[in-house]
């Protein structure tokens, strides 16, 4: 056999290697409801912060315990559960990317994605906003 | 309308020199390209006196472009967009270049400037390749200048210029009136993250990496265009190691950066703005790697040219990723999206040098000349060609995880990057860790075209013992204790372990053994070592990384997620909660935040730690420090944490603020209330009761460090909260030439507020106590230790200096100012990277 082959081999096994890796490395992104028919099975949440229900967050007794609830587009509507800090903007924001699990009725958090204002500063309405803001 | 103080001229100008290096580099294209298909001598030096001229003017528009950019920032002219959204007055002059390079066409203008310092140098230096090469670099100068043109043709808008006006692209209001600029105060200024000296150094250099891999891909397209397929190389290689190095400084000024001042905790964290820049130098050292090879072997040609090409054609691609906003919620510091015409403008550049080298390259494909002759698995050749492969594979494999927002995009599929992200990344890289580790130690031993068995069994023997020995003395002394992945994932990283210690030792025994301490020829061995201790440290520092702050009051344990591997439950208790002035321990410190402090930036605010460590057995003060990391609360409301890290030579104390109270909306409304007490009587309070002890008249001391200059009284209070913890409090009135002053003392682990309010009849005092409604002041914060991280950074520089040294040998420079130059840009990379902290 010659050398190349052996090459074209060992590249091979490895690209298929590699391929099954990250074909076992996705997760979905889902709503409330079909995250509820995947209990316990790690998915990534797109929904908005329900404001109508007060957070849950005493940073003084406990900073690593945050409870909310959220809504998604569908009407879905669950609590969730976040051990760790509160995000500063978390009230802001309108839409937030949630990964976790769903168990039971409660969402169970492990990281929240907030679409960060800074990242919109080149944002013309942002800017307008400002402008707005600054002299009225 | 005539609107009242604007400075209009400036931008003109600025925009005249855009549109005169766009004209100009467009010309020398044409030149350079007619230049390198004449034969004619006469004609051919005609057509590049031309072109150069056109090089020339254009170096000049582009410098004068941004000496407007720059003047209009400095000057504050905030009638300019790009003055309004980047400067602000109270910004440091260093941060003024910052905030340049901040705005997509201050980056794309950079890239720019660098093309044309390289394209001076080509001309001067590339001799009879000039015409071919320079005309892949001047081609691509007409797509950069058409990024910051705004011209519209046929009504499509061509790039955003940076000379727009505010009022032209902003609707409001007071845009109507004529002294609309008297109204506007400031600007707002550059975004408080980038505010950190690495702003100022690191997009230079990172956009000089991005710019220099244009070179070597020049290179091989001159080779096809004059059909002398193979002899690019051997100029082309100084060129590619320089991009090496410098993309690779880069990259990891980045990193430090982030490390620094990012809260992520760390210095790398494959996001998709990282991994574009890293995917083009993995390219980049394959390319390098099968170049050697061709110029010792003749083999490996076709290889140098697909790593060359694609090299270049990645960094267009992390163009593409990053600045059209394409990958949307995946990557925290992306660009912003520019508009969709810019997002087609940028589309096209990739396109068209995509579109172009691919197709040249197939077509001369079968021309490129390659060794039919069979290598043998004991030349250093093979093994250098597998390495340069793995480090291709794994960058492709970091692309195609990097890509997935695209294919989502193509597709419409929905694809969610994995729970654990870094993970995903970690466990196959490992892999490739440990075939590079070994791979790198032993193919140096190794001889081109075949190696006798024996010596280099004898040469290699000493080097795998030494490896073997240290790997299972750090076993047994400074076990990894990174079990979250399982003990599966452990034992790849003492592989790595053991195959990077043995790339270190081996290329630093090569020198020796193969070398004879030639240190003019070892640049290979000092790269490969300074990158082998790289990777030492970023298993060290990564695998025994500590989270010192874990909370201790886990009353609110729920079942977390359970870890697929490891059957564990994650853990993110990771926050501790500091009462003001209340140690609390926190891995083997007690930490006390004491104070807190405004920055001179408004909005920014500082929190002072004291970090203790003491001797369990003798309470001797082992160590001391404060760190002070900030908040920042931005002018939207979006609140930014910074931390502060004490560094040590074998460790670094990581902390930044997690949490803290928003100070508006934790206003005090409690009231003094007043009581008459004599010495001797006792107050109560909710918690507790105090007493007053004694009142003194005119202290010595006093913790406020006040020098009265009338008369001072001050009571000395004990105060006995619950838990029968004991406090003192001082609280003082002064009488002076101003009036009746009075300072008031804190107890802040009690939330308590005392007075001296004044001296009554039958020798009593008032005093005021308050109980604040105030949430007690404290912080949330995050602390890690990394472990000899400074490995990391040493590894870096070392590498450079070898990739440099390498430089030197290939460039044939060996004069001894080339080897000040040398030594001077080590000192300045290990100061920057190990103590300018």
């Amino acid at each position: 056999m010659k050398k190349t082959h052996i090459v074209l081999l060992v590249v091979i096994a490895m690209a298929i290697g590699a391929l099954t890796m990250v074909s076992a490395d996705f997760s979905t992104y889902d709503t409330i409801s079909s995250a509820r028919e995947k209990q316990g099975k790690f998915v990534h949440l797109i929904a908005s912060v329900d404001k109508t229900v007060p957070f849950d967050y005493d940073p003084a007794k406990n900073p690593n315990y945050l409870g909310f609830s959220v809504v998604d587009s569908l009407g879905g509507k669950t609590k969730v559960i976040y051990h760790n800090t509160k995000p500063t903007d978390l009230e802001k924001s309108d839409r937030v990317v949630l990964k976790g699990r769903m168990e039971g009725d409660v969402f169970q958090c492990s990281e929240i994605l907030l679409k960060c204002p800074s990242k919109y500063k080149d944002d013309k309405k942002e800017l307008e906003k400002t402008v707005a803001n600054k002299n009225y | 309308m005539q609107f009242e103080g604007e400075h209009l001229l400036v931008g003109q100008l600025g925009h005249f020199f855009v549109l005169l290096s766009f004209t100009a580099s467009l010309l020398a294209t044409i030149g350079y390209f007619i230049a390198s298909r004449k034969v004619d001598a006469l004609e051919k030096s005609s057509w590049i006196r031309f072109a150069r001229i056109n090089f020339i003017i254009e170096t000049v528009a582009v410098l004068a472009t941004f000496s407007c950019i720059f003047y209009i920032c400095s000057h504050h002219y905030l009638e300019y967009l790009y003055a309004y959204k980047h400067t602000s007055k109270e910004l440091e002059f260093k941060y003024l270049l910052a905030c340049i390079w901040e705005d997509q066409g201050g980056s794309f203008l950079l890239w720019t400037i660098w093309h044309c310092v390289l394209g001076i140098f080509l001309i001067i230096k590339s001799k009879d390749w000039e015409a071919p090469v320079l005309t892949v670099v001047s081609f691509a100068q007409v797509f950069l200048a058409m990024m910051i043109m705004g011209v519209y043709i046929f009504d499509i808008k061509i790039g955003n210029s940076p000379f727009v006006l505010t009022r032209d692209e902003i609707n409001g209001p007071i845009f109507s009136m004529p002294q609309y600029l008297s109204l506007i105060k400031d600007g707002i200024g550059l975004n408080v993250l980038l505010r950190n000296y690495w702003m100022v150094i690191h997009p230079p250099i990172l956009f000089l990496g991005f710019a220099s891999t244009i070179v070597p891909f020049a290179f091989a397209y001159a080779g096809i265009q004059t059909k002398r397929f193979g002899e690019w190389v051997k100029p082309a290689l100084p060129y590619t190691l320089f991009s090496a190095t410098v993309l690779g400084v880069g990259i990891m000024m980045g990193a430090k950066w982030a490390y620094e001042s990012l809260s992520f905790g760390g210095y790398w964290a494959w996001d998709p703005v990282e991994n574009a820049s890293l995917v083009p130098w993995l390219i980049m050292i394959a390319g390098l790697h099968t170049m050697v090879i061709y110029k010792a072997t003749t083999h490996s040609l076709r290889a140098s040219y697909v790593f060359m090409i694609l090299a270049f054609l990645f960094i267009l691609y992390s163009t593409f990723l990053t600045r059209t906003g394409i990958l949307g919620d995946t990557s925290v510091h992306a660009f912003t999206e520019a508009g969709k015409a810019m997002n087609v403008l940028i589309l096209t550049f990739v396109g068209v040098f995509a579109g172009l080298s691919i197709l040249l390259f197939s077509i001369n494909f079968t021309k490129i000349p390659a060794d039919q002759k069979e290598e043998t698995t004991d030349a250093r050749e093979f093994w250098m060609f597998i390495g340069s492969l793995i480090f291709f594979l794994s960058a492709m494999f970091i692309i195609a995880k990097t890509s997935v927002p695209v294919f989502n995009e193509v597709f419409g599929t929905h694809w969610a990057p994995p729970e654990d992200i870094e993970f995903g990344y970690n466990k196959v890289l490992i892999l490739v860790v440990i075939i590079i580790g070994i791979l790198t130690a032993v193919t140096q031993y190794l001889k081109y075209k075949n190696t006798p068995a024996s010596s280099f069994l004898k040469k290699l023997i000493i080097p795998t013992v030494i490896a073997l020995v240290v790997t299972i003395l750090l076993y047994t002394f400074y076990p990894i204790t990174y079990i979250k992945q399982g003990s599966g994932f452990l034992i790849a990283i003492y592989i790595a372990l053991f195959a990077t210690i043995y790339s270190f030792i081996a290329n630093a025994g090569y020198i020796w053994s193969g070398l004879n301490g030639n240190l003019k020829a070892a640049g290979g061995s000092v790269a490969h070592l300074g990158f082998a201790l790289m990777l030492v440290g970023m298993l060290i520092s990564s695998g025994n990384k500590k989270i010192i702050s874990e909370d201790k009051f886990k009353n609110f344990m729920i079942p977390m997620g359970i870890d697929p591997l490891t059957k564990q439950a994650d853990n993110p208790l990771e926050n501790l909660n500091l009462l003001r002035d209340v140690p609390t321990g926190m891995g083997p410190y007690m930490v006390t935040y004491y104070g807190d402090s405004n920055a001179t930036e408004k909005g920014r605010h500082y929190y002072h730690l004291l970090f203790e460590r003491k001797d369990t057995a003798t309470n001797e003060l082992k160590e001391s420090f404060v760190v002070n990391p900030d908040v920042y609360l931005m002018k939207n409301n979006n609140m930014s944490s910074n931390p502060d890290t004490k560094h040590y030579l074998t460790h670094d104390v990581f902390t930044y603020i997690s949490y803290t109270l928003d100070p508006d909306q934790n206003k005090d409304t409690a009231q003094f209330k007043l009581r008459e007490v004599a010495v001797g009587d006792t107050l109560f309070y909710s918690k507790g009761f105090m007493v007053l002890n004694s009142i003194e008249k005119n202290p010595a001391q006093n913790k406020f460090n006040i020098v009265p200059n009338g008369a001072m009284l001050m009571a000395h209070i004990t105060i006995h909260g619950p838990d029968s913890m004991k406090y003192a409090s001082t609280p003082v009135i002064m009488v002076d030439s101003f009036g009746i002053n009075q300072i008031d003392d804190t107890v802040y682990a009690q939330n308590l507020f005392l007075k001296f309010a004044g001296v009554s009849d039958n020798h009593k005092v008032r005093i005021g106590v308050k109980e604040s409604d105030k949430m007690i002041d404290f912080v949330t914060v995050k602390a890690y230790v990394f472990p000899y991280i400074n490995l990391v950074w040493i590894g870096l520089v070392v590498m450079a200096m070898g990739l440099l040294m390498s430089v030197r040998k290939r460039a044939k420079l060996s004069s001894g100012s080339s080897a000040f130059v040398l030594i001077v840009i080590a000192i300045a990379l290990f100061y920057m990277f190990l103590f300018a902290h």
